[in-house]
């Protein structure tokens, strides 16, 4: 039952870890606008131009 | 006259010489709207950034002060090709976003406390019937303690809160049980787990709140996107009115910046912005969205006009009255307060069931107490069974049953076109059986329409494109036929007479009859009382286009449909008795009344309650507004004036009637699933409650069951969606982007025509245009 003494700090860490993380996407806006995040990655227009034609003939 | 647009009421200056503003932007329906708009604005001088947030459709916007004005930011969208007004961001707005994240962040804590939790209980459940120690059980009970003390305590605010102030208010609501419930299992847990025992139900306390937590936030999540969505729909209805300054300088203002005492222009065709009174001026107003009267009325300096009644022939100069100072208006507010002082909430049904719940399972928790005490128990026996009985009835169930359909029910509705303005409309619209109409915008269409019924096409073509260069309300109605969209070359307009231009070498006139050379007297003049008609001339050819007020396209099937289901229909109008006969007569409806006043409606309305009607009222004009107020539900078209929007239970959008039957049919079928709910949370605990009461209640069984019933009502309220719109009567609006695009011209046309109908920004957009 030793191995609780890590184990069970480990799990606990890990739960507040993703609370940490879900409670730092709120305040930082990530959930102000959710159909639009889904759009937002569509447009390829961060991908330079040669880079796309390369991709495209390959 | 050199005219500027003055939008500084809508923005905010920051400090270092910012100004940001926000805008509600129409016909965004895809990923590449969102690119076009953010780098068409940011290639403009002085913008910091802009940003579109596509689930509001709203944008904001920043830019150096002095270098670029918000009207070119305006111009600019509309250039790109969307439609754009900015608003003034409300307060109530920012405590909604607020209200929001924090549900949400306690609905976070709830459930990562459950999961840990769980992680510790089932352990314990399992070592309880293996060769668990009871050192490792305490050790895991006082984790799970520590875990779920604090997590309750922060993420059980919400309904401290309300359940606080219902004490404070000595009423009593669901929050009430939930809060005592959730407070004694703690207690009780922290106790057990003190003495060693085997048993401590922290996971039900903090699987309750989670669960409850998700009803509630999925039903503030859907009432605040409604009212976002409503509040897009009034802005982009972009009212501007011409005001006079002291110089006699005309500067466009947005209606809200009016003051009383400012002078404003309103020029024919335009929308009369504010209550007040005529300075200067000889025109005819239509009234038909304030009184419901379809006929023009003649005013003159001095006389008084509401806002949102359609100037005619004559520019006036107004004088914009105080608020309340309008007779009319007076009168409506006086009446509005009397029917909402008059009007008995009903009680919602959870609140009936709250009211129920909490007296018999209280009860039933005492009287376990003395069965045990009775039957030879220690006082801890009894007390911890009396508490399990309170944990395991907690109403888990019955406090998701009714939000869990209201929410799916609310969603079902917002996909049709129709936006709920509170969330107890549901249960009461579900209960009525009289239907009352307004005529005027409600059965009719808000705009008039050409009949052209036997005219030839190309004369009809050629009026409705001359009737393009007039500002005229009914030359609006004619000019909205146009095929070919530009105006004649050279056509002049005399104010009030009507316009003329040279077509194929041959003057054409379009306006009075005495504009176009016809005698009053000639046939086909004054025997249709419910239109006016356009004089046309042309070479040696006259022609009298009638304009009329057209039923709604679906009006005909949708009241036939309404009738089948066994509702009353009555119409209630402002209107003269000639032109509201032939509407309830081609619609089959034998019960109908003429030429009322807000106050004669509220009687009609009062006497269908005395006899215990339960009556809905759609209506959309000022002097509906009391009526709908004093009705048992309401319905108002999106097309309405504020003050009744204000006072209407729900809206629908679109040219149909057909959201009117669609309302009804999905908030009956989410009574019936409430209810049913509430039944199934009943059966849940005439289980739950003799096995809790026989002291057999583990918090395995309470775990299992609390999770299993919300489940079960959860998924039964998604039967709502079963409603389908009706297929034969066409899909009620849904809007979508052709219907969009095919009502732009007409708002392009007439842009203070109140009627102009905002798109329907649609849900479901099918992909890049």
């Amino acid at each position: 039952m030793n191995v609780l003494i890590y184990l069970v700090p480990l799990a606990l860490l890990l739960g507040l870890t993703g609370l940490a993380g879900f409670l730092w996407a709120l305040k930082s806006g990530q959930y102000e606008d959710l159909d639009g995040a889904a759009l937002r990655i569509l447009p390829d227009d961060d991908v330079a131009e040669t880079q796309q034609v390369r991709q495209n003939s390959g | 006259m050199a005219e500027t647009i003055d939008l500084s009421k809508f923005i905010e200056r920051g400090e270092a010489g910012t100004a940001h503003m926000t805008l509600a932007v129409d016909g965004v329906g895809c990923a590449g709207c969102i690119r076009k708009i953010e780098n068409g604005l940011a290639k403009l001088p002085g913008v910091i950034d802009a940003r579109l947030n596509f689930t509001q459709r709203r944008l904001s916007i920043d830019w150096r002060d002095g270098e670029i004005g918000a009207s070119d930011i305006v111009a600019k969208l509309e250039a790109i090709g969307y439609h754009a007004h900015p608003f003034a961001p409300e307060r109530a707005d920012a405590d909604d976003s607020r209200q929001e994240k924090w549900l949400l962040r306690c609905l976070a804590v709830a459930g990562f406390a459950a999961m840990n939790v769980m992680l510790l209980s089932v352990s314990v459940w399992s070592g309880n019937v293996s060769d668990m120690t009871f050192v490792t059980r305490d050790l895991f009970h006082w984790l799970s303690a520590l875990i779920v003390l604090p997590a309750a305590a922060y993420a059980g605010q919400p309904f401290y809160q309300s359940a606080w102030r219902a004490v404070r208010n000595r009423a009593l609501n669901m929050d009430v049980p939930i809060t005592i419930g959730v407070s004694l299992a703690l207690a009780l847990s922290l106790y057990e787990t003190e003495n060693h025992a085997a048993e401590a139900y922290f996971d039900s306390a903090i699987m309750l709140l989670f669960f409850l937590l998700c009803g509630r936030y999925l039903d503030f999540a859907m009432r605040r996107k409604t009212k976002l969505f409503a509040g897009n729909l009034a802005s982009l209805k972009g009212e501007f009115a011409h005001r006079l300054d002291a110089t006699g300088a005309l500067v466009r203002v947005p209606v809200s910046a009016l003051a009383p005492g400012d002078r404003v222009l309103v020029r024919p065709g335009e929308m009369v912005p504010a209550d007040g009174v005529i300075l200067d001026g000889t025109s005819a107003v239509d009234e038909g969205v304030v009184t419901g009267e379809t006929l023009p009325r003649s005013v003159d300096t001095g006389a008084a006009v509401y806002a949102g009644s359609v100037n005619g022939g004559g520019a006036l100069t107004v004088k914009v009255a105080a608020a309340g100072a309008g007779t009319l208006v007076d009168e409506v507010e006086r009446l509005l307060g009397k029917a909402i002082a008059a009007k008995s909430r009903s009680v919602r049904l959870a609140d009936r069931a709250a009211r129920l719940y909490a007296p018999v399972v209280h009860t039933a928790a005492a009287l376990t107490a003395i069965g045990w005490l009775i039957a030879g128990a220690s006082l801890h026996t009894a007390i911890v069974t009396a508490i399990a009985v309170l944990i395991i009835t907690c109403p888990c169930a019955i406090a998701l049953a009714i939000p869990a359909v209201q929410v799916v029910a609310a969603g079902q509705l917002f996909r049709a076109g129709i936006i709920l303005n509170n969330g107890d409309a549901i249960e009461r619209m579900a209960e009525i059986d009289t239907v009352v109409f307004d005529k005027t915008g409600t059965l009719t269409l808000p705009d008039p329409v050409v009949d052209a019924l036997g005219m030839s096409p190309a004369l009809v073509e050629r009026a409705a494109r001359l009737a393009l260069s007039s500002r005229h309300p009914l030359a609006a109605a004619l000019a909205r036929r146009a095929c070919e969209r530009n105006p004649y070359p050279g056509a002049l307009e005399e104010p009030g007479r009507g316009v003329r231009a040279l077509i194929d070498g041959e003057e054409a006139r379009l306006g009075s009859l005495a504009f176009c050379g016809i005698s009053p007297g000639a046939p086909g003049i004054a025997d249709d009382d419910a239109a006016s008609c356009i004089a046309f001339a042309h070479g040696g050819r006259t022609a009298l286009i009638p304009v009329r007020q057209s039923l709604r396209p679906d009006a005909i099937p949708v009241v036939a449909a309404l009738v089948a289901r066994g509702l009353d229909l009555i119409v209630l109008s402002g209107d003269r008795p000639q032109a509201v006969r032939p509407v309830a007569q081609g619609l089959g409806i034998t019960d109908w009344h003429a030429g009322l006043t807000p106050a004669e409606k509220i009687t009609a309305i009062e006497r269908l309650k005395s006899r215990n009607r339960r009556v809905l009222m759609v209506g959309d004009g000022l002097n509906d507004a009391p009526a709908l107020a004093a009705a048992h539900a309401s319905l108002s078209p999106i097309t309405a004036t504020h003050l009744t929007q204000a006072h209407a239970d729900a809206l629908f959008l679109g040219e149909r009637l057909a959201p009117v039957l669609y309302a009804i049919r999905v908030t009956r079928r989410a009574r019936a699933l409430m209810r049913q709910n509430l039944a199934l949370a009943v059966i849940y605990n005439a289980f739950a409650v003799p096995i809790a009461m026989a002291g057999m209640a583990t918090p395995l069984i309470a775990a299992a069951a609390m999770s299993g019933s919300s489940i079960l009502v959860t998924l039964n309220a998604l039967r709502v969606r079963v409603v389908t719109p009706d297929k034969t009567l066409g899909a009620p609006v849904r809007a979508g982007r052709d219907e969009v695009e095919e009502l732009r011209p007409a708002v392009a046309q007439a842009p203070l025509v109140p009627a102009a109908i905002p798109a329907f920004a649609g849900h479901d957009h099918e992909g890049p245009p």
